[in-house]
């Protein structure tokens, strides 16, 4: 017995001696042979750039994704860095302002040289730092679930494309509810009007279901006075809703106050985390349902682990939304294509991208998809009064569609 | 030559300013500063477009109008249709639904190029869209309003509320304008890659002359007849009108000259950043625009130039280096120039005494309270 335990944990050394002498050999790669296209790089440290709104008005959706972002690279700094090198963050305030992102992409790629950039949260910052990206070849990895319809060489997305958030969450309500009629409700701009377009012709050719309204309201619109009497008299099944930032607190208190609670009527929303619980208040959307990859609640180590340390950095209240999640994948893959890829090269980080994994991520397994967007899994979450989720479903890893024939 | 140049520049010092702002512009800068950051001063000079157009409006006329923005994004929309068409071939587009449309209307279902789409594939209608389209509406809100002798803060507020209706509107018709996104990913003009190295140098270059030319006109303008009509509307509107003037019409007139200008620098801002986005056309951009020119100086074409660079390289500065403070910053900036240089940077340097003994006057200053806002009852100082 003692002998046994003695040789498992001679070969747990041995491991270990083999764990540190392959990351040894990595430190010796010269940075001249890690780093041909001028990139900053230097012997000890590597420089990245992160890219979010710190002021206006995304800052409050923003400020998740940079924290988690930091909070990847502080643990993958303390783990040794990556090819033996210090990660070092250049911080930019696109202050809610697209041209802004423009230039500070620019300045980051052209003056700071950066290895890779975390950044942007809305498609309207993303389209606009995109034609920079490409132009001057840098890397951005992308964290929020958006409309899909986009592929570029130069972005990864951490987040869900459409289909991987619409279609497996219909699927499920169709068939637990039996639903047949549906309210779509979305904000008025290009991601709810993709996600409805999908939504609507999964209905009605897939699930053989009506839609009896679709309705979209301006950004920042807070009376739904009208769109609450409309549901009163068509009575749909479910309530389908993709309504976002201050909207979202009007849109669910006033269907609290016009008595539309979840007892008697069914919602699923694929804009509310647990980053905008904060703002509505659990009691006004307890029993309603989310379609997200990633909850708080999640019960993995990993995920348990990364609320541990989240918290620890950032307080005991904060809380974890899908996005913020995605955030925090953005420095691990890159981390991992550096690694396989044995440089920082930009086209070298592209060409290994392909394929990685990831078994650490707090969602659990992800794969990179040769289109640049995750394998991911769809959850159902059911809010509770404390403003987490109680996961009811999880489907099968889902392939990432961004262009999805028969949807657009 | 030498008449026109006496109307143009009342003071020799004037001139050598003028000059030597030029020379900092069109060489010092180019030299100085890598392509990159050239390419920012080109962005924040195509507001000096707006600005001058202030200096017109609100400075000489007395019009206070916070939808500047609405203009400058007609001029930008105009040459983003004219790019996005061109970056829309039906190759590049192959694998949208209908190949040959903008990607933004297939992604909104639409199907075929919308009808006032169509004459935005000729370069020499862009160009004239891009100066009338502007100035006609300008002049058609202006002409209904001044009319009924709406002015002051009415006007600022009705110019305010379009700057919103402008801005909404676009964000609701994504199929038509591209929604909150904007006109993206615009790549070449004629076939000339403006992204390229090469093409931000001239952009820049040709962004210059334009303002220089710009400016001069408004001097012209402000030192002939029709500057010291504008004056007297300001200060004595009924008086002018008594006189016989056409007070509306002038208004109306120096409304839509404003809002041309202002057009042009949303073409050239579109040709240097690369989109078009109703981010820079609603309330906040237009209000910017007011406080470009409060800084440098609402009375002074040249201040205003100067007070567009200032604040967009503060901004830019600020931000890079206090990524999480920067906005206090350049808050505390705007109260310090609106509290201590109610005429702005220009009517500070103006105030330089040449020789010592004028330093009392310098401190006088601040002493008595001079009113912020133009007022009907306190001319302000001419000189520019």
């Amino acid at each position: 017995m003692k002998l046994k335990s003695l040789s498992h944990h001679f070969l747990k050394v041995a491991a270990l001696a083999l764990a540190t002498a392959t990351a040894t050999a990595q430190d010796k790669l010269p940075t001249a042979q890690v780093n041909t296209t001028g990139l900053a790089v230097t012997d000890d440290t590597v420089t990245v750039g992160q890219l979010h709104s710190a002021t206006g008005t995304m800052a409050i959706s923003e400020t998740g994704s940079i924290q988690a972002e930091q909070l990847a690279i502080d643990q993958i700094n303390a783990a040794g860095g990556v090819l033996g090198r210090q990660i070092k963050v250049i911080k930019e305030d696109g202050a809610s302002d697209w041209p802004t992102f423009a230039e500070k992409a620019k300045k980051l790629l052209v003056s700071d040289k950066v290895g890779t950039v975390f950044g942007c949260w809305t498609s309207a910052s993303r389209k606009a730092v995109l034609p920079v990206f490409e132009k001057e070849n840098g890397m951005l990895y992308y964290p929020t679930f958006y409309e899909g319809l986009e592929q570029s060489k130069n972005v990864i997305y951490t987040g869900q494309e459409a289909t991987q958030q619409i279609i497996a969450g219909l699927d499920w309500i169709a068939k637990e509810k039996k639903a047949k009629t549906f309210y779509l409700i979305g904000s008025d701009y290009i991601w709810p009007r993709t996600s409805m377009k999908i939504a609507r012709k999964h209905i009605e050719n897939v699930l053989k279901g009506t839609v009896v309204g679709e309705e979209f309201y301006a950004l920042g619109s807070t009376s739904f006075g009208s769109l609450i009497n409309k549901i009163k008299l068509k009575k749909p099944d479910v309530i389908y809703a993709a309504v976002v930032g201050g909207s979202n607190v009007s849109f669910y208190k006033q269907l609290a106050a016009a008595g539309i609670n979840a007892s008697k009527q069914t919602l699923l929303t694929i804009s509310v985390t647990e980053d905008e619980v904060l703002g509505i208040g659990g009691e006004n959307l307890a029993g309603f349902y989310s379609a997200m990859k990633y909850f708080q609640s999640l019960d993995n180590p990993n995920n348990v682990e990364f609320v541990k340390a989240f918290k620890a950095k950032y307080g005991k209240d904060s809380v974890i939304g899908d996005v913020t999640q995605a955030g925090y994948l953005g420095p691990w893959l890159w981390k991992a294509a550096v690694e396989k890829a044995k440089s920082f090269d930009i086209d070298k980080i592209v060409e290994a991208s392909p394929g990685l994994e990831l078994t650490t991520a707090p969602e659990g397994y992800v794969k990179l998809h040769p289109n640049h967007h995750l394998w991911s899994k769809l959850r159902i979450g059911q809010w509770q009064k404390d403003g987490q989720a109680k996961v009811l479903y999880e489907s099968e890893l889902i392939e990432p569609d961004p262009f999805p024939k028969g949807y657009q | 030559m030498p008449l026109l140049f006496r109307t143009l520049f009342k003071t020799r010092g004037e001139a050598l300013a003028f000059g030597g702002f030029l020379l900092l512009l069109l060489v010092v800068l180019p030299l100085a500063l890598p392509v990159f950051r050239l390419n920012l001063v080109g962005k924040y000079l195509t507001f000096g477009f707006v600005a001058i157009g202030l200096v017109l409006l609100w400075g000489r006329c007395g019009i206070l109008s916070l939808g500047q923005g609405v203009f400058f994004g007609l001029g930008g929309y105009c040459m983003a249709m004219f790019l996005k068409l061109e970056a829309s071939d039906p190759v590049t587009t192959a694998i949208q639904s209908t190949p040959g449309i903008p990607d933004f209307m297939d992604w909104n279902q639409i199907t075929k190029l919308p009808m006032y789409w169509e004459p935005f594939k000729s370069l020499p209608f862009t160009i004239f869209a891009i100066f009338v389209v502007p100035a006609v509406i300008a002049f058609i809100i202006g002409w209904a309003l001044f009319r009924r002798r709406v002015g002051g803060v009415y006007f600022a507020i009705i110019t305010q509320s379009i700057a919103l209706i402008f801005s909404l509107g676009i964000d609701g018709n994504q199929g038509y304008t591209g929604g909150r996104n904007g006109i993206t990913d615009l790549r070449t003009l004629c076939g000339w890659d403006i992204r390229s190295e090469n093409a931000q140098y001239i952009l820049y270059f040709l962004c210059v002359v334009l303002l220089f030319t710009v400016a001069l006109g408004a001097k012209y303008i402000i030192n002939t007849r029709l500057g010291r009509v504008l004056v007297a509307i300001r200060d004595r509107e009924d008086r002018v009108r008594f006189s016989g003037y056409d007070v509306a019409m002038i208004r109306a007139f120096i409304f839509a000259f404003a809002a041309m200008l202002s057009g042009i620098g949303g073409a050239l801002f579109v040709l240097q950043v690369g989109f078009m986005s109703p981010s820079i056309v609603g309330i906040i951009p237009s209000i910017e625009m007011v406080i470009f020119t409060a800084v440098g100086g609402r009375l002074s074409v040249l201040g205003a130039i100067l007070g567009c660079l200032i604040v967009n390289f503060g901004k830019t500065t600020f931000s890079e280096a206090y990524p999480d403070l920067w906005l206090y910053l350049m808050g505390g900036t705007f109260i310090a120039v609106v509290m201590f240089f109610p005429n702005g940077l220009a009517g500070l340097l103006e105030k330089i005494p040449t020789s010592k003994g004028k330093y009392a006057a310098l401190f006088a200053r601040f002493k008595k309270t001079t009113p912020v806002v133009t007022t009907k009852t306190t001319p302000i100082s001419d000189e520019n």
